[in-house]
């Protein structure tokens, strides 16, 4: 058998697959920060909680309303989002003009509120929502055994990422959305509504973040602590990436599920702290980030 | 943290040190006996303690009337948030502002191991009704703490043997990356080559973990028979979660859940759960007894207990007993009080308390119930056999213990 380091060459190319696969998962997170922050220089600490409500929120309509999967993730993003709507009209707007670190604390403020009042109802242990029938079973790589669901996940975040990335960098939408965070007074002067516009994007941030919640539903157990494990995480991917950079954003997660999947055979026990060392080693060599523009 | 509005005026803390230092007339310190409730209220393992475990130690000190001899029983609680430096904080605040006479609750042994550090030599007691580690009552035994419901011996010695004892030789370990997770896998070690088996191959994960994919598929391709889960809370619920999705046990291997909680396999479901082999303290539905304590219990919190929450109340019951009888709060008098003569109630079976600490009693076999089988939401298990006290826990002929004359 062929062996890489000391690995059965199966074993290997299998963690590769889980890599990639947590990788698009980081990457879907981290670009929901990533266009809220470059867009709207919000640093949104509520994201972690936001995606653990998306996956509540398929959980509980599945239990009391009878949502099935598909109609959760078409849904649920809508509720989620439009509740990010409610959020930055009533209170992130209030404070748009102070340091970025209110944003930061209310948006932390936030988040312990969702968890706490969650766990307060829910306790800790969670629930585990089911496999949708049609995702059931699994593909045999050869090399792995790769459930149907994983690669699922893996397709359908790839596509939003594309689909986020084309509609901000490459569409008229895009551009009026660059450009009102870049001079908002020059584009209202043009007719745009730029408030509308930024209550929009931070709702889209929002629900990109909800919509990895009900993808993550079916993998672990839906529990209100499930986010801000993740979001720290989340956060070391945006800061390699480079604080608003989108492409960056989706390249790095990749990158970081890759590497957090080989430490996890080679050195399992630093496999929690590997990403943190990136981020400590760009910080040193690219303080702006490895995708970011030097200020 | 949620402290009695009541502080104490220094003058009662100085008649308190006086009190201590004559010694003979011990009696209560402050004229209050004072327990302070620490564990995980918010974090991996609060469903099994948490503040479950606060109302079941409510409920034992109401149920004893709320006095001791005439003095008032104040509780308060914290947060230890699985952090042995947060703990050791907080009881170390208890000790010097609170006068706490008795620390129960506690979960992560890592807590447990730095609390009971803290206490060794003074006039608080702790009883650990959460942690799992061995390492409790061995290396680390002081006389200033009980360990009371469970520890990682039986749950080996009772697993484990079990497992192999039905063809399951070869083993590879998840292990947990902390103290107790490794005195797990040692424990385990220990039983699976003792009984001809053999541990192939070892990961230790940091805690907690989120996505046990990689391990896994890394137990997958080692091909032993067993896949032995030395870990607790959320970690084996997302192990056992990840193994189903890979078809682990379609492929033929078995897992072996070691220290799984009811809590556990409610959250899980019997789906994935059925047919698991663990070995528990305490269930509720073991008799008339049990059950009818469970009722009262489930009517306040609409939850079953678990072994732990259960033994908070046993053990704060011992606790005021104890106290009662003695008719002081001095740890070393009520300790001997408690060691002093079986423990017997809803939840202890054959129960003593050894020189070393440990509160030995029946532990059982159980196995988890199939969907056909359970008749209800907690209809979780079949207690298959009972692990007598005196062969569960780790014989006093091989503690490392300084309390034990070996």
């Amino acid at each position: 058998m062929t062996m890489i380091f000391g690995v059965p060459l199966a074993v290997f190319m299998g963690q590769l697959m889980l890599g990639l696969i947590n990788g698009a998962f980081y990457a879907l997170l981290s670009l929901g920060l990533a266009v809220i922050f470059g867009l709207l220089k919000i640093v949104n600490f509520a994201h972690g909680a936001q995606y653990m409500l998306g996956a509540f929120a398929a959980l509980l309509g599945l239990q009391y309303l009878g949502l099935n999967y598909w109609m959760a993730l078409l849904l649920v993003p809508l509720v989620v989002g439009g509740l990010g709507m409610l959020i930055e009209r009533y209170l992130l707007r209030r404070i748009a003009h102070l340091d970025h670190l209110y944003g930061l604390l209310l948006t932390f403020g936030l988040a312990l509120i969702f968890e706490g009042s969650l766990i307060n109802f829910f306790g800790v242990s969670g629930s585990s929502y089911p496999t949708p029938a049609a995702l059931q079973g699994g593909l045999n790589l050869g090399f792995m055994f790769l459930p149907t669901y994983r690669a699922w996940v893996l397709v359908a975040a790839l596509v939003v990422c594309l689909g986020t990335w084309f509609i901000i960098e490459r569409t008229r939408l895009g551009a009026y959305l660059r450009a009102g965070t870049e001079n908002s007074a020059l584009m209202q002067a043009f007719g745009v509504n730029v408030p509308l516009l930024i209550t929009l994007t931070y709702g889209f941030g929002v629900a990109l973040a909800a919509f990895a919640g009900v993808l993550a539903a079916p993998l672990y157990p839906v529990s209100p602590t499930m986010g801000s494990s993740l979001l720290i995480v989340v956060f070391a991917v945006v800061v390699i990436g480079g604080m608003g950079s989108i492409l960056g954003a989706i390249l790095t997660g990749l990158a970081m599920g890759l590497i957090e999947g080989l430490t996890k055979v080679y050195y399992p026990e630093a496999a929690n702290t590997v990403i943190f060392l990136v981020m400590i080693l760009v910080l040193l060599l690219r303080p702006a980030g490895l995708f970011g523009k030097e200020a | 943290m949620t402290f009695s509005k009541k502080t104490l005026a220094s003058s009662i803390a100085l008649a308190a040190a006086t009190l201590m230092a004559s010694g003979a007339q011990a009696q209560m310190s402050n004229d209050e006996v004072r327990i302070g409730y620490l564990a995980d209220m918010s974090g991996t393992y609060r469903d099994l303690a948490g503040p479950g475990g606060l109302e079941a130690l409510m409920m034992a000190v109401e149920d004893f009337g709320g006095t001791v001899n005439g003095v008032p029983i104040e509780v308060f609680s914290a947060d230890d948030r699985n952090s042995a430096d947060v703990g050791a904080n907080t009881v170390r605040g208890w000790m010097d502002q609170e006068n706490v006479d008795l620390v129960a609750g506690m979960v992560a042994s890592s807590v447990s191991i730095a609390v009971t550090k803290l206490l060794d030599g003074t006039d608080t007691l702790a009883i650990i009704s959460g942690s799992a580690a061995s390492s409790i009552t061995n290396e680390h035994c002081t006389p200033n703490h009980i360990h009371y419901v469970y520890d990682t011996y039986p749950l080996a010695n009772g697993t484990a043997k079990a497992v192999v004892e039905q063809g399951g030789d070869t083993w590879f370990m998840l292990t947990a990356d902390y103290a107790f997770g490794h005195a797990l896998e040692s424990d385990v070690t220990k039983v699976v080559e003792e009984n001809g088996g053999e541990v192939v191959g070892t990961i230790r994960h940091p805690f907690p973990t989120n996505d046990f994919s990689s391990y896994i598929l890394q137990a997958q391709g080692s091909g032993a028979d067993i896949i032995g889960l030395a870990n607790a809370g959320s970690d084996t619920v997302n192990a056992i979660t990840t193994a189903s999705q890979f078809g682990v046990v379609q492929a033929g291997q078995q897992l072996a859940g070691l220290l799984i909680f009811l809590n556990d396999v409610h959250a899980l479901g019997l789906e994935k759960t059925q047919g698991l082999l663990l070995t528990t303290g305490w269930y509720w539905d073991m008799d008339d007894e049990s059950r009818e304590w469970a009722q009262r219990y489930y009517e306040r919190t609409e939850r079953m207990p678990t072994m732990v929450q259960a033994g908070i109340y046993s053990s704060t019951m011992n606790y005021l007993e104890a106290v009662e009888a003695a008719d002081t709060d001095n740890a070393a008098a009520v300790r001997a009080q408690m060691a002093d003569g079986p423990i017997n109630d809803f939840f202890a079976r054959n129960g003593r308390i050894r020189e070393d600490g440990r509160m030995v009693h029946d532990m059982y076999l159980a196995e988890v119930k199939s969907p056909e089988e359970s008749t209800g939401e907690w209809d979780l298990y079949n207690i298959q056999a009972t692990i007598p006290a005196e062969e569960a826990y780790r014989p006093l002929s091989e503690s490392q213990c300084d309390l034990v004359n070996n």
